[in-house]
């Protein structure tokens, strides 16, 4: 048990008490609220702002609708100013001053690991938006997340390169000092063998390296159908500049530290017809997600949705959705609704919470084409 | 067979642009004994000037990226002329230890401003000159790694012909062999410095576009490793020594790319520095310098 745990525990029993007290003649009782934190200032401020759009689209679209349980919802939000430290006070705050039904947030898996114990004391449902590391979840019972796992990525990304590429061989190219490519090119390996491929090459490096062509050159002896390189994106466009000059054709492809405008930017010609996973594409014409962008775009002057934006606007759905079929706000009553979710229809995929109250659903399939990225297909492993 | 081939014109490529880097610390430490470490950051400063001058032409046209060289180069002379002037020159005769330290400064404050300026994310840097690939049976060869070794070997045949060809040549080996003998016959020293920092300062400029062109991602911090690199490779082939600090920027470019294709690229610089460490164990002087005991 940590120190934070212990000084928040006298506290969150008095809170959580308070609720249950609370909820029992709740009906008739002002808004439901819901509570979001994130970074609305700061480094991080640019996935806090986009979730936050999506949110808030969520709650007053249910508002207009007449709202939940015959209440309004009312939207809760604190700043925790990209800084370590603040999560936690932000959601001391919300739970124990504002008293929300529910928390929302944060994107980063640092900030959520801070504020999980304290929803999870407080037994208020916490759903986490991007935080991918699979710790997260494995607080507690009341800490579910939107998105999917990076072992769940990795998985995506074999079968996509064997059953939608027809590789048999692939070359493996891991940036050896960011456990995130190292994770997930581990899983690749294991799910690419299992499925009958071959791992022809594996070669690293590490961040800001510039020269990957001796990497290069041993992956072409080798002769590979597609090159995964499961790194973040100022290496990929520059392996791809490289591989491409060596004359090596074959497709690369990567994960979500692919998705940045730096990208195509940096890239340019080479990085034509690679491929990348992420949560979410604004240019996926199934009529679900054309329709959120269309709402989207008509609230928040014309700027697209970001994939944090698709995961906020889901998550808050996918608790209203659970908070219907029990009638009420309570606490553990929730999250036995939350949990027990199965093929919830959002924009970012049908989702499925799992044993570990982890998000199941389909990753998204980018392609670069014609120097900007377009939807390729969803991919379920 | 081509695998070798392939690795080894990346190694030389790389460490043609290590080379260049390497003539401006072993120039500047043949005149004057002290070792530049902002040597690393005009280098960066190079490439940056490239960039801007760059994406005023059009792409991909010869006489642009000579344009591009040329203005670069003549920046960076100017740079380095006023380092020398602003920062060096006062302390000229005071312990090599203070000047050292100026010049660690000096590439802070380079590093820093740059950020500042320049801004800290990496840029894309355009592609001045035409680019091609010829496939020799397996053996890819880019128009920009040719570019890199044509130009390092012109550069260095060039900065020999200034040494021990032209009277300003003369005059920098003079200043080398013996500051105050030099002076009393009536050879100019600061006009021999401010000469000698422009003429490495340039080569750096030259390798910044070089390195740019191969690697087309810059930013403010990019001088550091590659100019790490090139100081080992300075020592390498015997600090004070031109045609040694070519040769150590290949050899190190070369082992590095070799590690790097093998199964222990993550030992790539770990086993780069160890080769120094022998190399130096055996020739303490490096490849082609020559041990001479100080006198007092």
């Amino acid at each position: 048990m940590t120190l934070a745990s212990l000084l928040v525990r006298p506290l969150s029993l008095v809170v959580a008490c308070a609720l249950v007290a609370s909820s029992s003649f709740a009906t008739d009782e002002g808004p439901i609220k819901i509570g979001h934190y994130g970074s609305l200032t700061g480094k991080d401020a640019a996935f806090g702002v986009a979730t936050r759009k999506g949110v808030l689209l969520a709650i007053e679209e249910l508002n207009a609708k007449g709202g939940v349980l015959g209440r309004q919802l009312e939207y809760v939000v604190e700043d925790i100013q990209s800084k370590q430290g603040e999560s936690a006070t932000a959601v001391k705050k919300l739970i124990s001053r504002q008293k929300v039904a529910v928390v929302i947030g944060a994107n980063a898996s640092a900030n959520s690991l801070e504020a999980a114990p304290i929803c999870q004391n407080a037994k208020i449902p916490m759903m986490a938006i991007s935080s991918t590391a699979p710790k997260v979840t494995e607080i507690g019972n009341y800490i579910f997340r939107i998105c999917f796992i990076d072992p769940f990525q990795g998985a995506v990304l074999a079968k996509f390169a064997h059953d939608s590429l027809h590789a048999k061989r692939v070359a493996l190219l891991t940036s050896n000092n960011s456990p995130y490519s190292v994770g997930l090119s581990n899983v690749f390996r294991a799910r690419f063998k299992a499925l009958g491929g071959e791992i022809v090459a594996e070669q690293k490096y590490v961040e800001g390296d510039k020269d990957f062509r001796a990497q290069l050159t041993a992956i072409r002896a080798a002769k590979p159908d597609v090159i995964a390189a499961t790194g973040f994106y100022t290496e990929a466009a520059l392996i791809c500049i490289q591989a491409r000059s060596l004359g090596l054709d074959v497709p690369v492809i990567g994960g979500d530290g692919w998705e940045a405008p730096q990208l195509v930017e940096l890239g340019g010609q080479a990085v034509e017809g690679t491929y990348y996973s992420t949560y979410f594409s604004a240019d996926n014409n199934a009529p679900e997600v054309m329709d959120f962008v269309e709402r989207y775009q008509k609230r928040w002057n014309n700027e697209k949705p970001e994939g944090v934006s698709a995961l906020g606007y889901d998550a808050v759905y996918l608790i209203v959705d659970a908070m219907k079929k029990i009638g009420t706000t309570d606490g553990p009553k929730l999250r036995d609704a939350i949990a027990a979710t199965k093929d919830f229809p959002g924009v970012t995929g049908r989702t499925t919470l799992d044993a570990h109250r982890n998000s199941e659903k389909a990753a998204v399939m980018l392609v670069v084409k014609n120097g900007r990225t377009e939807f390729f297909q969803s991919v379920t492993p | 067979m081509s695998e070798f081939l392939q690795q080894l014109l990346n190694g030389l490529s790389l460490g043609a642009i290590y080379a260049l880097i390497a003539l401006g610390y072993t120039m500047v430490y043949g005149v004057l004994r002290f070792i530049n470490f902002a040597h690393s950051d005009v280098f960066m400063v190079g490439a940056f000037i490239g960039y801007y001058v760059g994406r005023l032409l059009p792409e991909g046209t010869l006489w642009g990226g000579l344009i591009v060289f040329i203005v670069a180069m003549l920046g960076c002379a100017l740079l380095g002329v006023t380092i020398e002037r602003l920062a060096y020159r006062r302390l000229r005769g005071s312990p090599t230890l203070n000047v050292l330290i100026t010049a660690i400064g000096v590439s802070l404050l380079l590093e820093y401003s740059g950020q500042v300026f320049f801004g800290a994310a990496p840029r894309t840097f355009p592609a001045i000159i035409p680019v091609k690939n010829f496939n020799l049976g397996g053996l890819v060869i880019s128009t920009n790694q040719l570019a890199v070794i044509v130009v390092t070997a012109l550069l260095v045949l060039a900065l020999q012909f200034i040494v021990y060809r032209t009277k300003m040549g003369t005059a920098m080996r003079a200043v080398s062999l013996n500051p105050k003998a030099a002076q009393l016959v009536g050879v100019n020293i600061d006009v021999v410095i401010s000469f000698t920092f422009a003429l490495g300062s340039a080569l750096a400029a030259a390798g910044g576009i070089l390195y740019a062109l191969n690697y087309p991602s810059i930013d403010p911090l990019m001088g550091v490793m590659p100019g790490l690199k090139a100081f080992v490779a300075a020592i390498l082939g015997g600090i004070g020594n031109i045609p040694g600090a070519a040769l150590g920027g290949l050899v190190l470019g070369t082992v590095e790319t070799f590690v790097n294709g093998s199964q222990w690229s993550t030992y790539k610089d770990a086993i780069a520095f160890a080769i120094l460490i022998i190399i130096l164990l055996f020739r303490p002087a490096g490849l082609l310098g020559k041990f001479t005991v100080e006198k007092v």
